[in-house]
């Protein structure tokens, strides 16, 4: 079987290499036929007399220099049909042997190409006449020039690093006489992806040191018009990576990439030129030029002697310990000595962190930095700067545990933020930190509710703000977040707009349980405030409560006694009215059960809210009341008016018995002996 | 006992039995005024303070019912006594409720009430008195009808799970208010009326301590019943009923023990007073 195959393929080879045979044979003709029709009146030929001679030399600066151009390679370069004298048109009727001819001028002809060059880097230094400086012939080639496209042109895409390699690469005169930034660029280019692209695996399209700066417009990156100044990096990097900004949504924010480059990380910050990868290379050589001054614990700023120390390991165990220092302090110049000099705003963290930053921008600290206000919080206020943690760090400022201190430097009393508040909550601090939610988080609960828990990290605003997390008609999903069953039941409850209908202002989570003092709901002090809870809207039940047994012995401080949420339910309170109350037909015995072991449905016949002031209500109270009452006044009167007119006939008797007394007396003494009495005594 | 000098003996008024149920029943008594007053007026500061030495309402609970259960004693013991006197002295109920010594009001105290009256608008002479004025049984009796009023409706408060399988839920608020009001009336009239009929009366001032030694002079027999003493002596057996006063001392102490119960008394009725008049809700 695989003998019949190779037998197969046999056969096709030999047809195959036939049809070439016989192409290349025509081909071969017709070259001949073209060569011999050019040879006979070939332009320069007269010129190759002589320069067709490998032989022949000259000497100039004392160098020995050959005069020889190879007649066939000019002939099949893209100048070949011009001629010798096309270019060195100075030659033109020159007799034999003729003078050193002037320099080509290749902007005869390549006019665009050479007004470029003039403006570029390479054109000035010839200008200024360094001797190093390239010329076109240094990259093109003289003789043998052939179209860009062709891969044997000096400048096709696979050979440009080398072009440019034979002076910027390490050891060339140029890189050890002219100031260029980078170092070992070829090397470094050859081992990047670019270069590995190109290089190694070929690929043509890969990008060479011409792609980024450009053929002929060779600019430093410090001149505004080079297409790698830090304004142009990002539209020269996307003519390939056009749509970067895809990728890159969450460290760059996509309009900014153009129209304010200057603000953002330049794509070189990350990707360094030369080493590019598609990996960051941001903790290496940026970060250690800025730490040459920045690891001094002296340095300190002239304007306002802030010390700029910045501790290198503060940062390498921080959250951005992968992120350069350029990245953040995204203004710097790397072509100056002090990169830093160029900056003109502080770190903005929002080309990073953009949700947040927008969150933030629309809350009341951002409201207040948005004016300038001095004592509003920015980011590092919270989170500090090159030691900034996340917040599942227990070192974190912004760890759970540590979120209600951090807030307490400004919102404690006293303090900046409390000093200008002027709503209701007082001794905040104070008072979360002795509720449920700041016990729970002493005792190291770190899932408990804290500030940010309620008010947001980013969006912090003010009750009165329908969009804020604690207005009131999102108190209960703010709640409802940890809390859910609850607020599931809330939201059933007469209490929920929904259900209750009512166009009165309705009770949410704090008006019952406070904003930062929420206590346990089985401490004594909710049992027992949760009547005058009730009883700002519930003013005449709360009274009428306080009138029966339960709501006598709860105002002498007795916590067992049934308090309104006992009865009513707490969360899913209803109206007495519907099936589902807990104090409806069905279910208020069971409810009195809960105290009342054995309670039936006539002992739930007790009126909780009775009061002697309501004839029409409670008539058998009131008439009760009224009949005691007169029973009282009546029992008084009688008992009053008899101990009055006794009074009269009382003091006259004690006024006789006293002069009884007197006179028994004086008939004593008269009668006894002395002797008597001086016994007694 | 070495000489039995008859000026120096007493006469007994009241028996041991009798003496001790009045100091239980004023332990009692004031126990429960000053619990469950608390309660009544709990919307004063008093209440508070006062439910804070009681240990809590709770605690005052306690005391309240325990106390209540100590009045049952009183009373019941006093019934149980009634007995024993009908077994002892007497043929048939009917001789001891209407005989001499009997507390249910007759005529003669109808007409002592209407010679009273007249006396005090001097229209009149003091009446004679016997053993038991008409004051001193509406006293008495006023006690039948407290323990009758509020032993009920306390015990249905008390139990309210029981008494509600035959009696309406709103029976306890009607229960509430006459258990209350009746105390209050009680409270009132004993620490007023009562305190001046028996204590305060100018010729008695500032008490009377004969309820705790059970002994009165002679000469306050002859002065304040002057019917019953002329019958003792008629019948001769005054001298039987004659013993000696108690010791100092022992006077002292009772007189400290009536002195607290006074003041208590009156600070009750101060209480009163000012919860009705300047706190009532």
């Amino acid at each position: 079987m695989a003998e019949r195959k190779n037998a197969r393929w046999k056969g096709k080879g030999c047809a195959a290499r036939g049809a070439i045979l016989a192409l290349l044979a025509i081909a071969f003709s017709l070259l001949l036929l073209e060569r011999s029709a050019c040879a006979a009146d070939q332009p320069g030929a007269e010129c190759l007399a002589c320069h067709g001679e490998k032989s022949l030399t000259t000497t100039r600066a004392r160098k020995t220099v050959s005069l020889f151009v190879d007649g066939k390679k000019f002939a099949a370069s893209v100048h070949g049909s011009f001629g010798c004298t096309g270019c060195h048109a100075d030659l033109e009727g020159k007799d034999f042997p003729h003078e050193t001819p002037a320099r080509v001028n290749c902007g005869t002809c390549h006019t665009a190409e050479q007004e470029l060059y003039a403006r570029s880097l390479h054109g000035k230094a010839i200008a200024r006449g360094d001797p190093l400086a390239p010329r076109c012939v240094n990259c093109h080639g003289n003789h043998d020039i052939v179209p860009v496209k062709d891969q044997r042109s000096a400048v096709a895409p696979l050979k440009v690093p080398f072009v440019c390699g034979q002076c910027h690469q390490e050891g060339t005169p140029v890189s050890r006489n002219r100031q260029i930034a980078q170092d070992n660029i070829l090397g470094n280019y050859s081992e990047s992806i670019h270069g590995e692209a190109l290089l190694k695996k070929g690929l043509s399209v890969a990008p060479t040191c011409a792609t980024c700066h450009t053929a002929h417009s060779i600019l430093p990156h410090t001149d505004p018009a080079s297409s790698i100044a830090r304004r142009n990096i990002a539209a020269t990097c996307t003519k390939c990576h056009s749509q970067i900004e895809i990728v890159h949504r969450k460290i760059i924010r996509g309009e900014l990439w153009e129209k304010q480059a200057n603000v953002l990380p330049a794509c070189v910050d990350c990707h360094q030129p030369h080493k590019i990868r598609n990996v960051y290379y941001s903790q290496g050589m940026a970060d250690a030029d800025c730490m040459r001054c920045h690891a001094d614990e002296k340095l300190r700023r002239a304007r306002d002697d802030k010390s700029m120390y910045v501790s290198a390991s503060e940062v390498s165990h921080s959250r951005h310990s992968k992120i350069a220092c350029s990245q953040c302090h995204s203004e710097v110049n790397a072509s100056r000595v002090r990169p830093c000099e160029t900056i003109t705003r502080g770190v903005d963290c929002t080309s990073c962190h953009d949700e947040i930053g927008k969150l933030y921008a629309t809350s009341i600290h951002g409201q207040l930095t948005g004016k300038n206000d001095l004592n509003a919080p920015s980011c590092k206020e919270c989170h500090g700067t090159h030691g900034v943690l996340g917040k599942q760090d227990p070192q974190s400022s912004t760890f759970a545990t540590n979120v209600p201190g951090l807030c307490a430097r400004c919102h404690r009393e006293g303090q900046k933020a409390a000093v200008r508040y002027t709503g209701r909550q007082h001794e905040i601090i104070a008072n979360y930190t002795e509720s449920i939610h700041g016990i729970l988080l002493k005792n190291g609960l770190t899932v408990t509710a804290t500030c940010t828990s309620c008010h947001t990290a980013h969006h912090i605003l003010p009750r009165s703000d329908p969009q804020s997390s604690v207005n009131a008609a999102n108190v209960p999903v703010t709640c409802g977040r940890c809390h859910h069953g609850i607020e599931e039941q809330f939201e059933n409850s007469i209490h929920a707009k929904r259900v209750g209908g009512s166009t009165k202002e309705l009770p949410v989570c704090n008006d019952c349980h406070t904003a930062h003092a929420i206590r346990r709901t089985d401490e004594d002090n909710f049992r027992l405030d949760i009547m005058g809870k009730c009883g700002r809207c519930h003013e005449d039940i709360a009274k009428t409560y306080f009138d029966t047994y339960h709501g006598k012995v709860s105002r002498l401080g007795y916590t067992k006694a049934a308090k309104c949420y006992d009865c009513h339910g707490s969360h899913d309170v209803l109206r007495v009215t519907d099936p589902r109350s807990h104090l409806s037909r069905a279910n208020v015995a069971a409810t009195c059960q809960k105290c009342h072991a054995g309670a039936t449905r006539r002992f739930a016949g007790y009126l909780t809210h009775a009061t002697h002031h309501d004839p029409k209500k409670y008539p058998f109270v009131f008439y009760t009341f009224w009949g005691m009452t007169g029973l009282l006044l009546g029992t008084f009167v009688v008992g009053g008016l008899h101990t009055l007119l006794w009074l009269p006939r009382a003091f006259q008797m004690r006024r006789e018995l006293r002069e009884a007394e007197a006179n028994a007396k004086t008939a004593m003494s008269a009668e006894t002996p002395p002797a008597k009495e001086g016994t007694d005594a | 006992m070495p000489n039995r000098d008859v000026a120096e003996l007493q006469f007994v008024r009241f028996t041991r039995l009798q003496r001790i149920l009045h100091i239980c029943m004023i332990v009692s008594f004031i126990s429960l005024a000053l619990t469950g007053l608390t309660l009544k007026f709990s919307y004063t500061k008093w209440a508070a303070v006062l439910s804070h030495l009681f240990g809590g309402f709770e605690s005052a609970g306690y005391i309240h019912r325990s106390a209540a259960v100590v009045m049952f004693g009183v009373f019941i013991t006093h019934l149980v006594d009634l007995y024993r006197l009908k077994r002892r002295e007497h043929s048939s109920w009917r001789s001891l409720v209407l005989g001499p010594g009997s507390m249910v009001p007759n005529r003669r105290d109808w007409s002592e009430l209407v010679g009273t009256l007249k006396w005090f608008v001097g229209r009149g002479e003091r009446p004679a008195y016997g053993r038991w004025t008409y004051w001193e049984k509406f006293d008495y009796f006023a006690v039948f009808w407290g323990i009758a009023v509020i032993g009920s409706t306390g015990l249905t408060l008390w139990f309210p799970v029981f008494f509600t399988r035959f009696l309406p839920g709103s029976f306890l608020n009607i229960a509430t208010i006459v258990h209350s009001d009746e105390a209050l009336l009680a409270t009132g009239f004993i620490f007023t009326v009562h305190f001046f009929n028996t204590h305060l009366r100018p010729e008695k001032f500032p008490m009377d301590i004969t309820v705790f030694t059970g002994r009165m002079a002679l000469e306050e027999l002859k002065r304040d019943k002057p019917r019953e003493y002329e019958a003792l002596v008629a019948s001769g057996k005054l001298e039987e009923q004659m013993e000696e006063a108690y010791q100092p001392i022992v006077i002292r102490t009772i007189r400290a023990f009536a002195w607290v119960a006074l003041a208590v008394g009156f600070s009750i009725v101060l209480w009163i007073i000012y919860a009705m008049l300047f706190a009532y809700r």
